[in-house]
């Protein structure tokens, strides 16, 4: 009894011996994040959502509750800018979903291959544009395509397609398409690299059970590779989104800040940047902006939850 | 009547295939930024008459580059690209491998709150809250300066190295940190002397892929750091290109003095890059 007793407190002092004393470290080691995120990231877009609650009255700010949210959606001259926008976003996206998706599938299960040489180099090569920042390639891409200097149309004229020239930066029919390919371009590397690594995952022993049962081939990666990437597939679709919705610096550099021709790629950024700091015939709004900065983090917020708590759910995860 | 064993142990044509298409993505990838260094080299009737081809002794000129070094401050702004991406640099991984420890060392109440916390950086953009940032720097009296966009850089990064570096700290053994608490050393000697020094394959990987979109930004420079004192390179070329679009000489030399350090960056870590950008994601 007094045995156990004083095991007992033995152990209550120990524990308190190790509990009690405030562990500085932690805080310490916790202390620089914690401040710089909270800071620089949390209470500015906390101070944006905040602000698209706000109108400024006479130079007073006078809360408005959802007034602005109407205006965006509703008056003529914000709802036409704001729609248009979203939809050359979602257009925007559909691109990379639609194209790039499929050509980092191809190439990575190329780059795959078990007998091919020379994966390396392709695979370091394919990847270089991801480096280039967007400004750059957007000129890259605008004297690629420039009619005066003559190098697109030579070349479509090379293969017989003289006629399919157009100035597709300039034409409004053709400008988004243009710069989703041009996007596609440079953003290609990094789901090809995702991809390529989820197929190396697969065991050697499937593919090589699959070529025992006469699975090889075109056929093997339709019915064993492509299931078992699925899930980094949803993963490109995701990162892809985020990245979509709050691009900017392409439009900005390749049609400038009204993303023309008359606003046939004007994207969400594009429209979050000229309404916050004004352009031509506009003056700049901070409280607009933050409306349409807080749309775009609700539209952002909702596909990744339902990214997150459905689909992410449906994708088979194989226990390779 | 073909079996599947002749196919599979017929595979020239097949590799010949997947030889030619990544042939033709790699020129698809890589003729772009020929065409616009070779060019950079060449006289503007050179530039016009015979774009494809290699500079020669007749053709070669280097009008452009010193146009683009003697009229502008290209030197400047790669100084200021310099310096805000390895200050950001490092704080993102110092101050990310810290937290990153605290928060997959010790159970404390807060834990698992934090770890959300940071996780909502993962998925929603900085660039959201700009609006908020810009007021925050202006009354901080931090616009045009370099150090706004360190800040921002840090607190953009973060997320993703916390995020990144806990999955690495979770294999560091515990014996190997107990025995150091025995021997008497303080939590801060284990996280110096010993956990720093086995994550540094994962430093490096989080350190280059944290780089390049710091390096590469222009939304952040352009609406935080417009000023001639702080320009980076990307919104200083972005900025002059976008003055001398008839002067194809000068564009394409500043084109090519934007890529060529990007580049020779990428040719020394693409190894490690690519196993990062797969180590971050995979894990």
């Amino acid at each position: 009894m007094t045995a156990s007793m004083s095991l007992d407190s033995l152990t209550d002092r120990d524990v308190s011996a190790v509990r009690r004393p405030v562990r500085w470290h932690i805080a310490v080691f916790l202390a620089p994040a914690v401040l710089i995120y909270t800071v620089v990231m949390v209470l500015p877009l906390v101070e944006t959502l905040r602000l698209s609650f706000f109108q400024n009255i006479d130079h007073h700010q006078v809360f408005a509750g959802l007034a602005n949210f109407r205006t965006l959606l509703g008056d003529e001259r914000w709802a036409y800018h704001f729609w248009n926008a979203l939809g050359n976003n979602t257009y925007f996206f559909a691109i990379h979903m639609l194209v790039m998706v499929p050509l980092a599938v191809l190439l990575a299960a190329l780059l795959s291959l078990r007998r091919l040489r020379g994966g390396g180099f392709y695979r370091t090569a394919i990847f270089m544009p991801t480096m280039l920042s967007f400004v750059i390639v957007a000129f890259v891409w605008r004297l690629i395509l420039s009619p005066l200097w003559g190098i697109t149309p030579n070349l479509l004229d090379a293969l017989g397609l003289r006629s399919w020239f157009a100035p597709y930066l300039g034409k409004e029919q053709y400008a988004l398409t243009a710069l989703g390919f041009i996007s596609v371009w440079k953003e290609l590397g990094v789901p090809m690299v995702l991809m390529y690594a989820a197929m190396l995952a697969i065991p050697d022993e499937i593919l090589e059970a699959a070529e025992i049962d006469g699975v090889v081939g075109i056929s093997q990666f339709f019915k064993i590779k492509l299931p078992l990437l699925w899930p980094t597939v949803g993963v490109v679709a995701i990162l892809t989104f985020v990245s979509n919705f709050n691009s900017f610096d392409l439009i900005y550099s390749e049609q400038g800040v009204s993303a023309g021709p008359n606003y046939s790629t004007d994207i969400l950024g594009t429209l979050l940047y000229r309404t916050f700091f004004g352009a031509q015939f506009q003056f700049p709004d901070p409280h607009m902006g933050g409306t349409i900065a807080t749309m775009m983090f609700l539209i952002i917020l909702a596909v990744v939850c339902i990214y997150l708590f459905f689909i992410q759910r449906k994708l088979v995860r194989y226990q390779l | 009547m073909k079996t599947p064993m002749t196919e599979a142990r017929r595979p020239a044509g097949s590799t010949l295939v997947a030889h030619g298409i990544l042939a033709f993505f790699t020129v698809l990838a890589l003729a772009p930024i020929a065409l616009i260094v070779m060019n950079s080299f060449k006289t503007r009737q050179a530039i016009f008459g015979s774009p494809l081809a290699l500079p020669t002794p007749e053709t070669f000129d280097l009008i452009g580059f010193t146009s683009v070094l003697g009229g502008s401050n290209f030197g400047s702004y790669f100084a200021n690209s310099m310096i805000v991406t390895l200050v950001a640099l490092a704080g993102t991984i110092v101050f990310g491998a810290m937290a990153a420890f605290a928060l997959s060392e010790y159970r404390f109440r807060f834990n698992a709150v934090t770890g959300l916390f940071f996780t909502v950086g993962l998925m929603i953009p900085i660039r959201l809250g700009t609006v908020g940032i810009l007021r925050m720097m202006m009354s901080a009296d931090l616009v045009n300066t370099r150090t706004a966009l360190i800040l921002v850089y840090i607190a953009q990064g973060l997320p993703v190295a916390i995020f990144v570096l806990s999955e690495f700290m979770r294999t560091v053994s515990m014996d190997l940190k107990n025995a150091g608490r025995v021997d008497g050393l303080s939590e801060y000697e284990i996280f110096v002397w010993l956990v720093l020094p086995l994550l540094r394959p994962a430093m490096v990987s989080v350190a280059v892929f944290t780089m390049i979109p710091i390096w590469n930004d222009l939304w952040f420079p352009l609406i935080l750091a417009p000023g001639e004192q702080s320009k980076t390179v990307t919104l200083g070329a972005q900025v002059f290109i976008g003055q001398y679009v008839i002067d194809w000489n000068s564009v394409l030399a500043a084109l090519t003095l934007s890529i060529i350090p990007v580049l020779a960056l990428y040719l020394v870590f693409s190894k490690g890059l690519i196993r990062g950008i797969t180590a971050g994601a995979v894990k």
